[in-house]
């Protein structure tokens, strides 16, 4: 609780399971205003849950999840509407609208909670389009976009509304590297310039390393690690170490829990 | 174990009870979708303008037959000249709703279905959500009213096409007098039977659109979850269509 005036988002003790899977068991995260907080983790780790958790479409079993200082789980869904409107998100697959072109995308948030005129709403979306690059495809249809595009349209959706709280959920997958460094600038800048707080979700643990501020390591159902990137880089402990280094050996299973190989091979049954 | 799953009956009560609260839900959204005429007129043409062709062609087909079954069964007891008052009432209260609805059903209910199941599965719903737009207002209850709209206007096509089917065979092959055809028809034909052909494609295009939409919102995210849901709106559409029909003719007649 130490530094609750500057928390946007508190985890507390949270345990979560989906379909009677425990996923998470005693998770604890703090993400303060103003700052990268990066959250790195194997595959399967439950990192899209815990932001699922966040954005408040399900709620833990037990513990408590706050954002803005607001409990999530106690919110009703005008109050948790409110709370969303103060965040935008970016989605692993972009989830773009497919019966709206680009720019009819990027307004669609504008449209739905503000009255601007036309000739401002334009000017907007074509700020943000040229953020990331695409003012040029504004009328293409999401099916006709590459993954990366898809992506870099979803970011600039993203932040169309000007959102406090920004949460990226893999952000640099299948983007090529000109993409990918735009992207982490402009992770990095939005951060700067307007003050915004961002979660970013990856694997990426060198890109992430050079604009996080704050860094998490799931495993297990809980933060296995938490500091600095270069504290985790030069954390010595073996779970942290694999991860930062990609080791298959190791204390984190790359396996998902499976009966005996050989036994199966051969046919035994279970 | 709970209930979860127990056989047929309780998973059906189960899904129809889901639907009936999901209708609760949509009516609370319809005023807003009303409010927003560009896109509801864009879904009534997308329910109702894809579905034309299909509709002109079997009511067309629908007619014919109705006339030549109706004049070789009025022709064994010699009063043929009652063929278009046969070939209208049969149209107008019954077959005009009934099959126009069963191809709504297989043509744009379907449409519907797997549009909002791949909505879902592609979390464009999710992001609605997160983007704090009720996806019930903004997805769901347009097209729900769409189809609601859409549907007496497809069973009037339907109908007048029949009409003319039935005219074709009628006074065209058959040789029935014209004049005798259609003023037998304006005599016999009064508002209650029109009125009863338009409550019921009212009833069946709510009964079609709210199952199609409820089974894509529902849907499992998946292709195989989204084919699912897809073939489930046929049958429980058609099933619910044909009871719907027969409590409703028991209540007009
Ligand atoms: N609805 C669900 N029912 C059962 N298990 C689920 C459900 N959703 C997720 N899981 C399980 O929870 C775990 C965490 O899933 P999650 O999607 O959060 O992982 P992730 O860390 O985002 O992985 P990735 O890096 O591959 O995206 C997985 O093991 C998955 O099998
Ligand atoms: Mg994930």
């Amino acid at each position: 609780m130490a530094d609750a005036a500057t928390a946007v988002i508190e985890v507390r003790d949270v345990h979560y399971a989906a379909s009677g899977r425990p996923i998470f068991a005693g998770l604890d995260m703090v993400v303060r205003r103003g700052r990268i907080t990066a959250i790195m983790g194997p595959s399967g780790s439950g990192k899209t849950t815990l932001l699922r958790l966040v954005t408040g479409q399900v709620n833990a079993d037990r513990g408590s999840v706050s954002v803005f200082g607001h409990d999530m789980a106690t919110l009703d869904r005008e109050q948790l509407y409110a709370v969303r409107r103060r965040m935008g998100m970016l989605f692993q697959n972009g989830a773009l609208l497919t019966d709206l072109d680009v720019f009819e995308n990027v307004a669609f948030p504008v449209r739905e909670h503000t009255d601007l005129s036309e000739s401002l709403l334009a000017r907007l979306v074509w700020m943000k389009l040229q953020a990331v690059g695409l003012r040029g495809a504004a009328r293409l249809m999401p099916t006709e976009l590459s993954g990366g595009m898809a992506r870099r349209v979803a970011l600039a959706r993203a932040i169309v509304m000007d959102p406090q709280l920004l949460i990226y959920d893999e952000p640099f997958v299948g983007l090529d590297p000109i993409s990918m460094g735009v992207v982490l600038r402009l992770i990095k800048r939005m951060n700067d310039a307007l003050g915004i707080t961002s979660i970013v979700v990856s694997h990426d643990v060198q890109e992430l390393a050079t604009i996080a501020d704050d860094s998490y390591l799931m495993a297990g159902g809980r933060m296995t690690a938490s500091g600095s990137p270069r504290q985790l880089a030069d954390s010595s402990e073996p779970a942290v170490h694999q991860f930062m280094t990609g080791g298959e050996e190791g204390p984190v299973l790359f396996h998902y829990p499976a009966p005996d190989y050989v036994g199966q091979l051969l046919g035994t049954p279970e | 174990m709970s209930a979860a799953g127990n056989g047929p009956l309780v998973s059906g009560l189960r899904r129809a009870g889901s639907t009936a609260l999901f209708l609760l839900q949509v009516l609370a959204q319809c005023l807003p979708a009303l409010a927003r005429p560009r896109q509801l007129a864009m879904q009534i043409y997308n329910t109702g303008a894809r579905s034309l062709v299909i509709i002109m062609m079997s009511g067309l087909f629908v007619g014919m037959v109705l006339g030549l079954q109706g004049y070789d069964l009025l022709h064994r007891f010699g009063s043929e000249v009652v063929l278009g008052q046969a070939v209208a009432l049969g149209l107008l209260k019954e077959l005009g709703p009934v099959i126009t609805a069963l191809l709504f059903a297989g043509r744009a209910g379907t449409a519907l279905t797997s549009e909002i199941g791949l909505m879902r599965a592609t979390d464009q719903l999710t992001a609605m959500e997160i983007m704090a737009v009720d996806p019930l207002r903004v997805v769901v209850a347009p097209r729900f009213l769409g189809g609601v709209i859409a549907m007496p206007l497809l069973t009037a096509i339907f109908s007048v096409v029949g009409l003319f089917g039935g005219q074709l065979v009628g006074v065209q092959q058959m040789g029935l007098d014209g004049g005798v055809f259609w003023s037998q028809m304006q005599g016999a034909v009064d508002l209650h039977d029109v009125a009863e052909g338009i409550w019921k494609s009212l009833a069946f295009g709510a009964a079609c659109s709210l199952i199609a939409v409820h089974e894509g919102f529902t849907a499992e995210p998946t292709a195989a979850g989204v084919g699912l849901a897809t073939t489930r709106t046929v049958v429980a559409s058609s099933v619910l269509i044909l009871l719907l029909d027969y409590v409703l003719t028991a209540l007009f007649i």
